[in-house]
């Protein structure tokens, strides 16, 4: 309901900036233009949602298992601890961007190297959180796994594990809004569908009201997945 | 099969107690003294966690050990039984359901099995850390002030209970409150200064009360001394 609002808002303020500058529409077109060209292309931006929504449930998917088991095999050992940490950090400090060229080359215009940038996104802030989460444990929780004996397998599993829950929901919240920018930023680089290459199409061919209509779907594709991810973080953390 | 410590610590350089030694018979032995004098060091010893402090000596302790602390280290995410068999999950074994469904009701907790941690209140979180504790089945008992955050009421309910469940085992109370130790003590013990002190316990056997013979007098006597040591 208040989401509904804030779009309500949103859509008034940029109608009357729209009215108030004069501003033509291949500038910037009114709402009720990116409406009209929202139903004009509805098969073409349905088609073109479903490959990007594809590739990022695939992404996100065989991100969050990745940063799963290396959160878990890092937690695990602090000698792969010690290694793989600057690694994950050095990943990160390369822009995605300037990636994605090299993956279209390696991998083609095809599903491959959207699915592994959208990986590539999700992977590092879930990795990262999720591994916090089962190092943060209290020690004191610890000393139940101590006083046990129990292997570290064990302490992972009845210990650390339940208490990185909480973390691990929103590691995946954080993950569901980065993931549709990994697609997108990989349709842009080389595509023959999806909304990242709608959009890129609409631009060149000054049809901004498609631009606009894309972009709209794209972003209520993206709060959906958020929205699913809120759920799986309150049941995680229940 | 005897528990016990016979050794010196160093906190850094500075000693924190030497030549200390401490028998745990059968029976309750409560361990008070000033914040920071070691009392809980000596605890984690016997227990085989670790400490801050650097030790050098003997340990005697069983294999198997009930321990408590202050907070009630439950799991948020299990069930009250869940968190009864923890141990055993933690060893590997097979979880024995009944015996923890049984020792629940024992501890007054009957029917609030399928609970969670937040779902119950203080007191009763730490009766499933007692449950807990008593699924070891353990000779010796370690316990780390966990009757402090507790009311009045569900304190004194708490420490009966212990005692009663506990009977026959080799009991160590770390606790700031000399009410308690004298209250529960079949022997009462004083760190302070790195030393180790036996101070007057009352007679015939516990849960004491303040109608007690003599409780008056052994309880300033007893103050009397902690206030000595700060």
């Amino acid at each position: 309901m208040k989401g509904a609002l804030t779009v309500l808002v949103f859509a008034l303020v940029w109608q009357a900036l729209v009215w108030a500058t004069g501003v033509p529409p291949y500038i910037l077109p009114a709402p009720l233009a990116v409406v009209a060209a929202l139903s004009a292309n509805a098969g073409e931006l349905v088609a073109s949602a479903a490959v990007t929504g594809g590739e990022v449930l695939v992404g996100m998917l065989v991100g969050t298992v990745l940063g799963i088991a290396v959160a878990l095999a890092m937690a695990v050992s602090e000698r792969l601890r010690g290694i793989v940490r600057p690694a994950l950090v050095m990943s990160q400090a390369v822009p995605v961007f300037a990636l994605a060229p090299i993956l279209t080359l390696w991998m083609g215009y095809g599903l491959g190297s959207k699915i592994v940038i959208t990986v590539l996104i999700v992977f590092f802030p879930l990795t990262s959180v999720f591994l916090d989460g089962l190092l943060a444990t209290p020690d004191s929780v610890l000393d139940l796994g101590r006083l046990a004996g129990a292997s570290r397998w064990r302490v992972l599993v009845w210990l650390r594990i339940p208490h990185a829950l909480p973390a691990l929901g929103s590691g995946l919240a954080v993950a569901a809004v980065y993931a549709p920018i990994g697609a997108v930023i990989g349709e842009w680089v080389g595509a023959s569908r999806g909304l990242g290459y709608v959009m890129l199409m609409a631009n060149a061919r000054s049809k901004i009201d498609l631009m606009f209509a894309a972009l709209a779907v794209l972003v209520a594709m993206t709060m959906c997945l958020h929205w699913l991810a809120g759920r799986l973080t309150r049941w995680l953390a229940a | 099969m005897d528990a016990g410590l016979n050794g010196s610590a160093w906190y850094g350089e500075a000693p924190l107690f030497a030549g200390l030694q401490l028998a745990l018979p059968v029976g309750w032995t409560c361990l008070l003294g000033p914040s920071g004098a070691g009392k809980s060091t000596v605890l984690r010893l016997i227990a085989g966690l670790p400490t801050a402090v650097r030790f050098e000596g003997q340990v005697q302790a069983p294999a198997r050990i009930a321990y408590m602390a202050q907070e009630d280290l439950l799991q948020p995410r299990m069930s009250a039984l869940g968190n009864v068999v923890l141990g055993q999950r933690l060893r590997g074994g097979a979880p024995d359901w009944d015996h923890a469904r049984a020792l629940l009701a024992a501890v007054g907790l009957a029917g609030l099995e399928a609970r969670r941690p937040r779902e119950l209140s203080g007191g009763q979180r730490q009766r499933v850390a007692l449950a807990r504790a008593l699924m070891e089945d353990a000779p010796l008992a370690l316990l780390d002030e966990p009757f402090s955050a507790l009311d009045a009421a569900n304190r004194q309910k708490m420490q009966d209970l212990a005692r009663e469940r506990l009977a026959g085992c080799r009991v160590l109370l770390v606790t700031h409150d000399p009410f308690e130790a004298l209250r529960l003590g079949d022997r009462v013990l004083l760190l302070a200064d790195g030393r180790l002190e036996e101070l007057a316990a009352l007679p015939g056997p516990p849960p004491h009360g303040a109608q007690t013979p003599g409780f008056g007098a052994h309880y300033d006597a007893l103050l009397a001394r902690l206030v000595g040591t700060q």
